[in-house]
C-alpha cells in the first residue's frame, strides 16, 4: 500500500494540463491524451480509497451539475468527484429551475456562466446540446451525456475499468450488445476502445443498428452467440422497456430469449471473460442477475467506484488548464 | 423613370425564352419592355432616353421564386410582407408566390383576397398567393378551391404537411385541375419522416440524431405521381432532394404525366455534411441529403427534368434556432442569396448560365401563365441587373429579412444584384 505522500506525488507527476477547454466527445482525443487520463485517473483511485478522500486541486473552484434529464448516478459521481477535489458545486435540474417557464437551454446557461462557474457538467436529452452550450458560456464544459450522441466520462471509466481489470486496453476484443442506435453510451465507448486499440463487436437487432453502422469500424452481429463468441469483454446497453412494446422489438420476453446475457449465453465467449453494464440495470430483461452479479464475471459495481476516478481526472485536467490561463 | 423610357445598353441579356445569351440592349417604357435588340447600343434614341450603361453585366428577367414564406399574417416577428419583399427587391427576385401555412391559414377566398391586398400596397415586387389545399392545410376536408382560385390564388398545397390520405390527394388533384390549378405536394412518407431531423446514413448515425431514410421520399412521390396518372391532374412535385426520388419522375414524365418539379436552393448547394457540429442553420425541411444526391438534383435541374428552382424561403427567428439541433425550427431564408447561390453554379461549371436563369424565371412563369419571365417586347419590365463575377461575402447580419437564418451566413459567392426593376420602376439599387 501506497503512503499518503507517495499517493500525492504520484497525481502531481501524473497531472497534465488537458488540450482542449471542454469535454464533449471522445472524438478529438488523442492517444497520449486518453492514456493520460487513464494514468491520472487511476491515481485517483487510489485517493479514493484512503480515509482521508479530500484533495485541494479545484480548491476555489465552483462546478455546476445542470442536468435537464433525471440521472441519480452520474449526477452524484460527478459532484463526489468535484467535493473529492475540493471545489464547491451546486446542482441545477430542469423540475426546480426556470426551465419550466420556458427559459432556453441557451438562457439558462448563459444566466448560470453570468454567475462565474469554472466547470459545467451538463446532460441534455438532444444531441449536440452540450457542444451548444459550449459556444455560448466562457467556462469549461463536461458533456455527461446528450441525447443519443456521446457520454465520454462513462467511455473513461470504461476503458479505466478494463485497463485494472486486464492490464491493457489495446488487444483486447469486445462486444457491445443491445440498443446501439439510441446508445450514447455505445457511440463514445466505439470511439474511446479504437482509440485505445481495442476490437470491437456491435451485436443486436438490427433495428437497434444506427444508419451506417457498417462503416464505425465495428464488426457488426445480429446473433448474439455468434458475437460474443471468443470476446474479452461483453458491455451490455441499457434497453428502454418502452422500446421493446412492438416498436423495435417485439417483446420484453423475445429480447431476452435472443439479446438478453445469462450464463449459457455467457459461455460462448472466452474463458475469462468479463461483463459490464453502464446501469440501471433491466434484471432479467438484458442481463441475468446470476451474471451480473456474479464476482468472478461481473465488473459492473469496478464500474461505479471507477466513475468518480474517471471524473477527477477530467474535472482536474480541464482546471490545470484554466490554472494555466490558456483561455479565460 | 416615370413616363420617360429608359434603355439599357451594353449588357450581357439573357433570354430563357429565345435562349439568347449575348450582347444586348433593350428599351423599357411605361413599365413594359418597349424594344429590345441583340447587341450592344441602339442607334436613332431620342434625346429624351434616359441610358444605363450595363458595363457587361448581365441584365436578365427578374427571379420568380414559387415557394416564399413570411411571417404574415400570424407571425410578423420572423417576417413581415414588406420586409420580404425589400428582401427580394434586393436579391433580383420581382415576384413571389407565399405559402399558405399562415396564422390563420389561407384556406378561403378572404385570405386570399386579404393578403393580396396587403401586399399590393408595399408597392415593390409582384406577389401571388398560393392557397391551402385541405382546410387549416390538415389533410382531410378540401378548402374552397374553385373560390380561392377566383381571387387570386396561383396553385394550391399543404406546404409542408403531406396529404397522407390518398383519397384526398386524389380529389384535391382532379378539382384543382377542373379550375385550370396545380397541386404542389411535397413527397415525404409521414411515418418514416416522423420526429426526423436528418437523413438516415454515416453521419446522422454517428451524430446520434433522429432520421428519416431518403426512401421516404420516393415512396410518397411514387403513390402522387400515380395519383396524377389517374386523374390526369397537374401535379408539382415541391422540393425533390434525392436521386431515387429524381428516378421516379423520369419514368413518369417517359409516360408523360402532367408533373413539373422544384429544387430548392439549399439542396442544390449543400449537403448533410453542412451540419457539422450540430448547426442549426442547417436543419431544413426536407434534410440535407447526401453529395450523391446532391450531384444528382444539380444535374437534373441542368438536363431540364427539374424545372424550377425555388429559395424556400422560411424565415425562423434566432429563438428558434439557438436549440439542440433536432429541436430548432428547419427552414433557412434564401430570397437574398438565390441569385448568387445559383450563379454559383454556373461558376463551378455544373449548368450553363441560360439554363439555370431560365429555371428561376421562364419556368416558373409558365406555371403561373405569367408574361414575365421573358425579354421580350410587350412583357413586363421585370429584370434584374447583376454583376455576375462581382465577389461577396453573405453576412447574414447584413440581410434585409427579419430573420437572419441563412446557411450562406459566412459563404464567399459571387453576383451582386446592381439593380432590380418591377413594372419599369426601380426598386433596389446597389450603393455605389
Amino acid at each position: 500500500m501506497d503512503t499518503d505522500a507517495d499517493i500525492e506525488a504520484s497525481i502531481r507527476r501524473r497531472a497534465f494540463a488537458f488540450p482542449h477547454r471542454h469535454f464533449l466527445s471522445v472524438h478529438g482525443l488523442s492517444r497520449p491524451d486518453a492514456e493520460q487520463l487513464l494514468d491520472l485517473a487511476d491515481a485517483f483511485v487510489a485517493v479514493n480509497r484512503r480515509a482521508d478522500k479530500k484533495l485541494g486541486l479545484l480548491r476555489g473552484r465552483t462546478l455546476v451539475n445542470l442536468f435537464f434529464e433525471a440521472s441519480t448516478r452520474t449526477m452524484s459521481s460527478f459532484e463526489l468527484a468535484a467535493k473529492r477535489l475540493g471545489a464547491d458545486t451546486i446542482a441545477m435540474s430542469p423540475r426546480t429551475s426556470s426551465m419550466t417557464k420556458g427559459e432556453t437551454l441557451i438562457d439558462t446557461a448563459v444566466t448560470l456562466n453570468a454567475m462565474r462557474p469554472d466547470l459545467l457538467v451538463v446532460r441534455h436529452s438532444a444531441s449536440g446540446a452540450a457542444s451548444l452550450l459550449a459556444q455560448k458560456v466562457s467556462c469549461s464544459v463536461v458533456n455527461a451525456g446528450d441525447g443519443w450522441h456521446e457520454h465520454p466520462t462513462q467511455a473513461l471509466l470504461d476503458a479505466l475499468t478494463l485497463r485494472r481489470a486486464f492490464g491493457k486496453v489495446e488487444g483486447l476484443t469486445v462486444a457491445i450488445c443491445g440498443d446501439v442506435m439510441h446508445s450514447r453510451v455505445a457511440r463514445s465507448n466505439v470511439g474511446f476502445l479504437q482509440l485505445l486499440g481495442a476490437r470491437v463487436r456491435l451485436v443486436g437487432p438490427p433495428t437497434l443498428m444506427p444508419p451506417g453502422v457498417d462503416r464505425w469500424g465495428a464488426e457488426v452481429f445480429h446473433d448474439m452467440r455468434k458475437g460474443v463468441a471468443g470476446v474479452d469483454v461483453v458491455m451490455m446497453l441499457r434497453l428502454q422497456l418502452e422500446r421493446m412494446d412492438g416498436a423495435f422489438v417485439p417483446s420484453t420476453r423475445e429480447y431476452s430469449r435472443f439479446f438478453g446475457l445469462d450464463a449459457e449465453m455467457l459461455a460462448h465467449a472466452a474463458p475469462h471473460v468479463r461483463v459490464m453494464h453502464p446501469g440501471p440495470m433491466n434484471r432479467g430483461v438484458e442481463i441475468e442477475s446470476g451474471v451480473a452479479d456474479d464476482p468472478g464475471v461481473s465488473l459492473i459495481q469496478d464500474q461505479v467506484e471507477m466513475g468518480v476516478a474517471a471524473r477527477m481526472a477530467v474535472l482536474a485536467s480541464l482546471a490545470a488548464r484554466l490554472a494555466e490561463g490558456v483561455e479565460v | 423613370m416615370a413616363g420617360r423610357p429608359t434603355a439599357f445598353v451594353n449588357a450581357r441579356m439573357i433570354d430563357p425564352e429565345s435562349r439568347y445569351d449575348g450582347p444586348g440592349c433593350l428599351v423599357v417604357t411605361e413599365g413594359v419592355i418597349a424594344d429590345i435588340a441583340r447587341r450592344p447600343g441602339l442607334e436613332g434614341l431620342s434625346e429624351d432616353v434616359r441610358v444605363v450603361d450595363c458595363n457587361g453585366a448581365m441584365l436578365a428577367p427578374g427571379l420568380i421564386d414559387l415557394r416564399v414564406k413570411t411571417g404574415e399574417p400570424g407571425a410578423e416577428p420572423k417576417e413581415t410582407l414588406k420586409s420580404a419583399a425589400r428582401a427580394a427587391a434586393a436579391g433580383g427576385v420581382t415576384s413571389m408566390v407565399l405559402q399558405p401555412d399562415t396564422d390563420p391559414t389561407i384556406d378561403d377566398p378572404a385570405m386570399v383576397d386579404f393578403i393580396l391586398r396587403r401586399a399590393r400596397d408595399i408597392e415593390l415586387v409582384h406577389v401571388y398567393a398560393a392557397g391551402a389545399a385541405t382546410k387549416g392545410c390538415e389533410g382531410q376536408r378540401m378548402a374552397e378551391l374553385g373560390l380561392m382560385r377566383e381571387a387570386g390564388a396561383v396553385y394550391f398545397t399543404d406546404v409542408d404537411r403531406p396529404i397522407v390520405d390518398s383519397k384526398v390527394m386524389g380529389r384535391v388533384l382532379r378539382y384543382a385541375h377542373a379550375f385550370g390549378a396545380r397541386v404542389a405536394h411535397r413527397p415525404a412518407d409521414p411515418y418514416l419522416s416522423a420526429g426526423a431531423a436528418a437523413t438516415a446514413g454515416e453521419f446522422s448515425g454517428r451524430l446520434g440524431l433522429p432520421s428519416v431514410p431518403a426512401v421516404a421520399e420516393r415512396i410518397m412521390l411514387e403513390r402522387d405521381l400515380a395519383m396524377a396518372e389517374l386523374t390526369g391532374a397537374a401535379l408539382l412535385v415541391d422540393q425533390i432532394t434525392t436521386a431515387g426520388a429524381l428516378e421516379s419522375l423520369r419514368r413518369a414524365r417517359d409516360r408523360g404525366v402532367n408533373v413539373a418539379a422544384t429544387a430548392s436552393i439549399n439542396h442544390l448547394s449543400f449537403n448533410e455534411l453542412d451540419i457539422g457540429d450540430y448547426r442549426t442553420f442547417y436543419r431544413l425541411d426536407p434534410p440535407l441529403r447526401s453529395e450523391d444526391d446532391r450531384q444528382a438534383l444539380v444535374e437534373a435541374v441542368a438536363s431540364g427534368l427539374v424545372e424550377v428552382i425555388v429559395s424556400a424561403h422560411a424565415p425562423a427567428p434566432a429563438e428558434d434556432k439557438r436549440l439542440p439541433f433536432a429541436e430548432a425550427a428547419p427552414g433557412a431564408v434564401g430570397l437574398e442569396t438565390l441569385l448568387p447561390a445559383i450563379l454559383a453554379l454556373h461558376h463551378d461549371g455544373r449548368a450553363p448560365l441560360l439554363d439555370l436563369i431560365s429555371a428561376a424565371t421562364l419556368a416558373p412563369a409558365r406555371l403561373l401563365g405569367l408574361r414575365a419571365g421573358r425579354l421580350a417586347a410587350g412583357a413586363p419590365a421585370d429584370l434584374v441587373l447583376c454583376d455576375i463575377d462581382a465577389p461577396v461575402v453573405i453576412d447574414a447580419d447584413r440581410l434585409i429579412s427579419k430573420s437572419k437564418n441563412s446557411p450562406f451566413d459566412g459563404r464567399r459567392l459571387q453576383g451582386q444584384v446592381l439593380m432590380t426593376l418591377v413594372d419599369g420602376r426601380v426598386v433596389h439599387q446597389a450603393e455605389q
